[in-house]
């Protein structure tokens, strides 16, 4: 057993960014206007377009939350993991559409790299470059081995699928598998080669690609064979700051639902008097509850073990956390359409901006059932 | 393992060491007869008998009541209490039989009798001697506790008391019962009083209790029936109209949230004396394993095991939401976490034997009386069990109420 610290770490220095993401989102990112930028036109058959607000995405690079996560020896402020947690919290909370989660998730895959282009490429995620993961086969599989893309003589070729927030990145992190292993290669998003098709997703506060490469140059930041080892290891990191993001929607969800019940008047009765609307909001709140602190701990989990002597802890509780807050996602979505009642069906009513977000995270990086069949072969053994 | 990052003060670390000593050479070793998991199932006066010598001896040493005055039997010690349950817990002892009145009677006659009362109940209280009962639930106060119709008059010194009182734990080896009742019908909350009432000289002058049998077979609990009894004035606690108001002491500690910290022995297993110990899921992954469908273990089964770590998740969870609960800066409102833990802890036990029956098949059928049954039949009993916590000391209905109308601020339901 890993000692850890019972705050799970969150002091002051994280308090604080916390709160003044907090205050940024409400100041600068209400629903309203989120709602007002990205569901402008509900057209199933629009273009597909990839709409966010770049001048707020290099406000938050000059305050620090890209370079939070990046150690301070390539060039970033070297916070803990809970602090990317509490950002990704607040981030879900606003629905922000923004390439924080993929940038983040790069850091996270970097930082495992250990080599010179990999802390490279750190020290400009720190100084605000937006960057995303290009590791998915067509699939759909989160297995770190996993990759229809090749290299060559570090020239990259093949497709990879469902990378997230594509076209807000500026540089591509990408598995690709040779003789002697998978490893990861950076590409500049612009490079000569890659092609790009935007997926026509549901989501309206993020934008999905997938990427063909055809010969494209790369630089190396993890050898073959030791890629695949880094993204394992990065992986914990990715499922718990995904299921921050989640929480934060869910909370959202949560107090909206609970405060239009309050004012709804039905039968001469605010509708949050009858049980049948009471008794599952709270079953909701439960449930973020739980993965809240499965999420913290398992950040904390991380920050307390960077030798991994206890991986097999710090595994579990990530796969938790994932898996609690998957199923919570679906869970206070459907609850917040559902008792919001005919408005909350409608695209004028801001609970869809959520409802969305929470279907795409719950399956990112593997949903509820994924994580506990990987739970239940760490915890009872495999099957026979 | 909470205790081992918390510093003990001076005190607390020569009594701990002492508890360790003690327990050492004076654990009541493996019990002769069944000991069901909790005092409130006790049933058979054996086992009874043999818990209340394992309760004396303890406070005989004085792990129990360290932090009561000593004037009132208790310790004169300072937040050594939970100092002697850690030990008591990690020494793997039997529970203490006197629960009711240890960890409700106990403070509450602190807080609101006179001194002559307190002296006078509280060292046998504590010793076991006098095993307590609490008469609260009413055929139609259940949920609305405060809608009681059990009636005191005032007849010069005494009071006249008519009523009847079901739910009543522990009243067939009770001697003292804290009785919550009205004493005026014109006003619901201010026209409760409160009393401890000795019941077992009574019986048969104005009282009579009668077992209610529970759906698994045992007995344990009553309804009590008043007719005419008469109580003394000095046992009346607090002032006429005050009794919500002691009431509220009675169940802010049945909850863990009270000043005192209650007097819990325990830890002592089924596994230790005879069958499966129904609270954990590691017992659940043991039992698919030894357990058959299709002609594969039920730990192979991927439904089955989708099911145990969905437990083992939400064990974790509890876990983790007891630490943030202390890290205020992770915090929403203050009553948010702690509110929740009687909701999640009793329905994760009944979830968990769910799972159980469904794991051990055919087997499931088969219960204490018979020696083929799996865990001894215990899961059988901890499921059926399992729905008296879930009504319980306030229903889960009730508590999401609490919940959604104190922390989420939704409409009251009434």
């Amino acid at each position: 057993m890993i000692e850890q610290p019972k705050n799970f770490g969150f002091g002051e220095d994280e308090t604080m960014l916390r709160d003044s993401a907090a205050k940024f989102f409400s100041d600068h990112c209400t629903p309203d206007k989120i709602h007002r930028q990205v569901a402008n036109n509900s057209n199933i058959h629009r273009n597909i377009e990839c709409i966010w607000d770049k001048t707020l995405w290099r406000q938050i690079a000059d305050l620090g939350w890209t370079a939070a996560c990046v150690p301070e020896s390539a060039g970033g402020i070297g916070m803990p993991l809970v602090a990317a947690v509490a950002l990704a919290e607040e981030a879900g909370r606003a629905a922000f559409p923004s390439p924080l989660i993929s940038t983040f998730n790069a850091t996270f895959v970097l930082r495992e790299c250990r080599t010179a282009n990999a802390n490279a490429a750190l020290a400009e995620i720190a100084s605000g470059k937006p960057m995303t993961l290009a590791i998915t086969n067509q699939q759909g599989s989160w297995e770190p081995s996993d990759t229809d893309v090749l290299v060559d003589n570090g020239q990259l070729s093949g497709t990879a699928w469902f990378v997230q927030d594509a076209r807000k990145a500026e540089g591509l992190i990408v598995s690709a598998r040779s003789a002697a292993g998978v490893g990861l290669y950076y590409v500049a998003a612009n490079a000569a080669g890659v092609l790009m098709t935007a997926d026509g997703i549901i989501d309206l506060t993020r934008d999905q690609a997938h990427i063909n490469f055809s010969g494209v140059n790369a630089i190396e930041v993890a050898a073959p064979g030791l890629g695949e080892i880094a993204l394992a290891h990065a992986l914990p990191a990715i499922q718990v700051v995904l299921a921050a993001d989640m929480v934060g929607a869910g909370e959202w969800l949560l107090q909206t639902t609970v405060e239009y019940t309050n004012t709804r008047i039905q039968f001469d009765r605010p509708l949050g008097f009858f049980q049948a609307v009471k008794h599952p909001l709270v079953n909701v709140m439960l449930d973020i509850d739980r993965a809240k602190s499965l999420a913290y701990s398992a950040a904390c989990a991380i920050d307390s073990d960077p030798e991994r002597k206890d991986w097999a802890t710090t595994r579990k509780l990530a796969h938790m956390a994932k898996a609690n807050a998957s199923d919570m996602a679906v869970f206070a979505s459907s609850r917040a359409v559902q008792f919001h009642g005919g408005i909350g069906f409608t695209w004028e009513c801001y609970v869809h901006l959520f409802f969305k977000r929470q279907m795409h995270n719950q399956m990112l990086f593997g949903d509820a059932k994924y994580h506990r069949a990987m739970l239940a072969d760490m915890l009872i053994g495999k099957a026979s | 393992m909470a205790d081992a990052d918390r510093k003990d003060t001076p005190e607390q670390a020569e009594f701990r060491t002492y508890c360790q000593d003690w327990l050492a050479h004076n654990h009541p070793g493996k019990p002769p007869v069944r000991i069901p998991l909790g005092a409130l199932e006790l049933s058979d006066p054996k086992a009874l008998t043999w818990l209340q010598a394992w309760q004396r001896s303890a406070f005989d040493a004085g792990l129990v009541g360290c932090d009561y005055p000593v004037e009132f039997g208790g310790g004169g010690r300072k937040n050594c209490q939970t100092i002697a349950n850690q030990e008591m817990q990690r020494a793997k002892t039997p529970f203490f039989p006197n629960i009711i009145g240890l960890g409700m009677a106990a403070p509450t006659v602190l807080f609101h009798a006179q001194d002559s009362v307190k002296s006078d109940l509280l060292p046998r209280l504590f010793s076991g001697e006098d095993i307590w009962c609490q008469c609260f639930s009413e055929p139609g106060a259940g949920s609305d506790l405060a809608n009681q119709q059990t009636f005191a008059e005032r007849r010069g010194d005494s009071w006249v008391i008519n009523g009847h009182k079901v739910w009543t734990s522990l009243a067939h080896f009770a001697s003292w019962m804290i009785l919550l009742c009205r004493t005026d019908k014109s006003d619901k909350y201010n026209g409760l009083s409160y009393f401890v009432v000795p019941i077992q000289t009574a019986i048969g002058k104005g009282v009579t209790v009668r077992p209610l049998i529970k759906m698994t077979g045992e007995t344990g609990f009553n309804e009590v029936i008043f007719e005419d009894l008469v109580v003394e004035d000095r046992y009346r606690l607090d002032a006429v109209g005050a009794g919500w108001k002691v009431a509220m002491t009675t169940l802010s500690h049945e909850r863990g949230a009270g000043e005192l910290v209650t007097p819990a022995a325990g830890g002592m297993t089924q596994e230790d004396t005879k069958g499966a110990n129904t609270g954990s899921p590691s017992a659940l992954i043991e039992l698919a394993k030894n357990s058959y469908r299709n002609g594969k273990t039920a730990a192979d089964d991927p439904l089955i095991r989708d099911e145990i770590v969905k437990m083992m998740i939400r064990q974790e969870a509890f876990r983790q939401n007891q630490r943030r609960a202390l890290v205020p800066q992770l915090i929403d409102h203050p009553m948010r976490i702690p509110l929740q833990n009687k909701l999640i802890g009793t329905e994760f036990n009944q979830d968990l034997a769910e799972i159980a029956y469904a794991i051990e098949g055919p087997a499931s059928s088969l219960y204490l009386n018979d020696d083929n049954a799996p865990g001894g039949g215990e899961w059988q009993l901890a499921y059926m069990n399992s729905f008296g916590v879930t009504i319980a000391a306030g229903a889960n209905e009730v508590q999401r109420n609490i919940l959604a109308e104190r922390v989420l601020g939704m409409p009251k339901s009434k």
